[in-house]
């Protein structure tokens, strides 16, 4: 099957699609012990596969997709290839929240167990997400100018961190959960994070889908888009919601996990030109491949010690980004 | 001539009697006289400090030194990263005390203070700096300080049961999971008293784990210092673990989590804490 009879951007998707499956099976085959495949094993080795390896590697997946499809929103929505959920801000907002909401519940071991932490750890990194977007987009006096949008991100980022660590001088006691939280991880995602990202995952998908007409026609620029019977401001307010839903998700569940937004929407873009139609299931797709595989890597390069995940994103990420200059002067 | 002679010997003489100890940088670092104003960065060397009978001496702490309880009324200068230079310095100490990793070393020194690093990692160092402590100070009271410290913590391990040497065990110092393995200051302990440890010493002292490591090494017994890690049971997996189901994990308090981390004198005691964990006498609110 060539690419050209099936079309760049499919071709694309089958071969994401691919990798996906590859590194599912590398998900689940890579252990504490290394390459150790598992399956065919009777008794203790099925229920590891199950209740450990399996949620992690769809966990990695779904929080890489998530951050894919919040970057490829964020870079249509503004018209910036370098907006990402982290240069507006959501992200160091939502781990603002979530230290906010961990002093409140007065982290304990037997506190953050259970639906409830997951369920209230996603709803204060929304919070914040959506909160510090705002603000964002108040400083910048909306999407025009691009330096003034991304100059207001980086502020907003940088006072939204500045109050998180401010949050973790007052109460220490949140310093080592907060740790973990800021290197980002993914060793303890199970079945229970694994469900809530599918489910912010599957409507965030279905909103950008259904929106992908306006992003397309905002791609025009607003007075074209408009005259294209765009509704810009109820179509902003639902996008910038579901972004903002699938960062806080992402990152109330494997913390602040770097580059995936601003890379996987740049990487599909490398290799195909497409519509937003296929740029955000693209996007979303490559987010998850690199978000897994770098799980992967993690678990199994120095095991069973493991890589802070969040590291290897970057250098992953960064590296490709870094070749991608390199080889096409911008 | 003998005068001379005498002059001649008495010149000698003096260097003699000023105090030069190299510390753990091998700097040689001399000191005049017995210090009287101390202040110690580090709260392994302010417990080592006390326990030579030389708590009054010391002038200043820093903010992680909570134990004996004589030394929560000094001030307390900041900690390995953000002591406060300013107030260390306006304490006039005879000598700061402190670990050779500590960002205030260099610039302490530039200030003029005399300044002692010393680095108990090991069981080995914490019976080297003991000795050096006791130079500091001048007293002669380390080794035998050592000698009570080591019958106690064979005491401890005498106490535990035949039945119980080879139990297997995880201590946790970090959620990330940060483990201690074999090579740590703990894992050294949990050897002395017979405990088999599942993370081995060739990971370095504190690795970070993969969690399904300690599943699959199946604990009999958990021990965690952090009492703001992760649920155990919400760990994906970890209800499998033995030592979960038969309820053996020790959650231990702040000042149990200090004795046992600390490479310090109260190594005895936190021997005894280990061995009354294995033998399920200490029940944490855990799992």
């Amino acid at each position: 099957m060539s690419a050209a009879r099936i079309g760049a951007a499919p071709g694309l998707g089958l071969l994401l699609l691919a990798a996906t499956a590859l590194l599912c099976i590398g998900g689940v085959a890579v252990g504490s012990l290394g390459w150790e495949p598992l399956w065919g094993r009777a008794g203790g080795a099925s229920s590891i596969l199950w209740e450990i390896r399996l949620p992690r590697t769809l966990g990695a997946w779904l929080a890489g997709a998530l951050l894919g499809l919040a970057g490829a929103i964020a870079q249509g929505l503004f018209r910036n290839p370098l907006a990402d959920p982290y240069l507006l801000g959501s992200a160091t907002g939502a781990s603002f929240g979530v230290a906010l909401l961990l002093v409140a519940v007065g982290m304990s071991p037997v506190s953050a167990s259970g639906w409830a932490a997951h369920l209230g750890l996603t709803g204060a990194a929304f919070v914040g997400a959506v909160l510090a977007v705002l603000l964002t987009l108040a400083l910048a006096k909306g999407v025009q100018q691009t330096l003034r949008l991304l100059l207001a991100g980086v502020v907003v980022g940088m006072v939204f961190g500045a109050l998180a660590a401010l949050v973790m001088f007052l109460a220490p006691d949140i310093m080592r959960s907060m740790q973990a939280f800021l290197l980002g991880t993914t060793a303890f995602l199970g079945w229970p994070g694994v469900a809530l990202l599918g489910l912010v995952f599957v409507p965030s998908l279905a909103v950008a889908l259904a929106l992908s007409r306006a992003l397309d026609a905002l791609s025009l620029g607003e007075s074209t888009a408009m005259s294209l019977g765009v509704a810009l401001t109820p179509v902003r307010i639902v996008l910038v919601g579901a972004m903002a839903l699938a960062t806080g998700a992402a990152v109330a569940q494997v913390g602040l996990i770097a580059f995936i937004g601003l890379v996987a929407p740049h990487l599909v873009r490398a290799a195909v030109k497409p519509t937003h139609r296929w740029l955000l299931p693209l996007a979303a797709l490559a987010g998850g491949v690199l978000l897994l595989g770098a799980d992967v890597l993690a678990r199994g390069l120095l095991a069973p010690q493991e890589l802070p995940v969040g590291v290897l994103t970057a250098v992953l990420g960064g590296g490709y980004l870094i070749w991608l200059m390199h080889r096409r002067p911008m | 001539m003998t005068k001379w002679l005498f002059s001649l010997l008495w010149l000698c003489a003096v260097p003699v009697q000023a105090l030069t100890i190299v510390d753990d940088r091998g700097v040689a670092v001399e000191l005049a006289r017995p210090p009287q104003r101390i202040v110690s960065l580090l709260p392994s060397l302010t417990e080592m400090v006390c326990e030579l009978h030389a708590c009054d001496r010391l002038v200043g702490v820093d903010s992680y030194s909570n134990w004996p309880a004589a030394v929560q009324k000094l001030p307390h200068v900041g900690g390995l990263e953000d002591a406060n230079i300013e107030v260390i310095v306006s304490l006039r100490p005879d000598v700061v005390l402190l670990s050779a990793s500590s960002r205030a070393l260099a610039r302490l020194k530039g200030l003029g203070l005399k300044v002692v690093a010393l680095e108990p990692k090991t069981q080995a160092d914490v019976q080297r700096v003991l000795r050096q402590v006791g130079q500091v100070l001048q007293v002669p009271d380390a080794p035998a300080l050592w000698t009570r410290i080591d019958q106690g913590v064979n005491a401890a391990a005498r106490s535990l049961p035949a039945a119980l040497r080879g139990t297997t065990v995880y201590f946790e110092v970090d959620g990330g999971p940060y483990a201690a393995s074999e090579s740590s200051f703990i894992g050294e302990m949990l050897t002395r008293l017979g405990a088999a440890n599942v993370v081995p010493g060739a990971l370095g002292p504190f690795p970070k784990l993969n969690p399904e490591f300690v599943v699959r090494a199946d604990p009999q017994v958990i021990m965690i210092s952090d009492r703001h890690a992760q649920a155990l049971q919400d760990r994906p997996g970890w209800s499998r673990i033995r030592a979960i189901r038969d309820g053996r994990v020790c959650l231990f308090t702040p000042a149990q989590g200090d004795v046992l981390v600390r490479p310090g004198p109260r190594m005895a005691e936190a021997a005894q804490l280990m061995a009354q964990c294995l033998q399920g006498r200490l029940k944490g609110k855990g799992p």
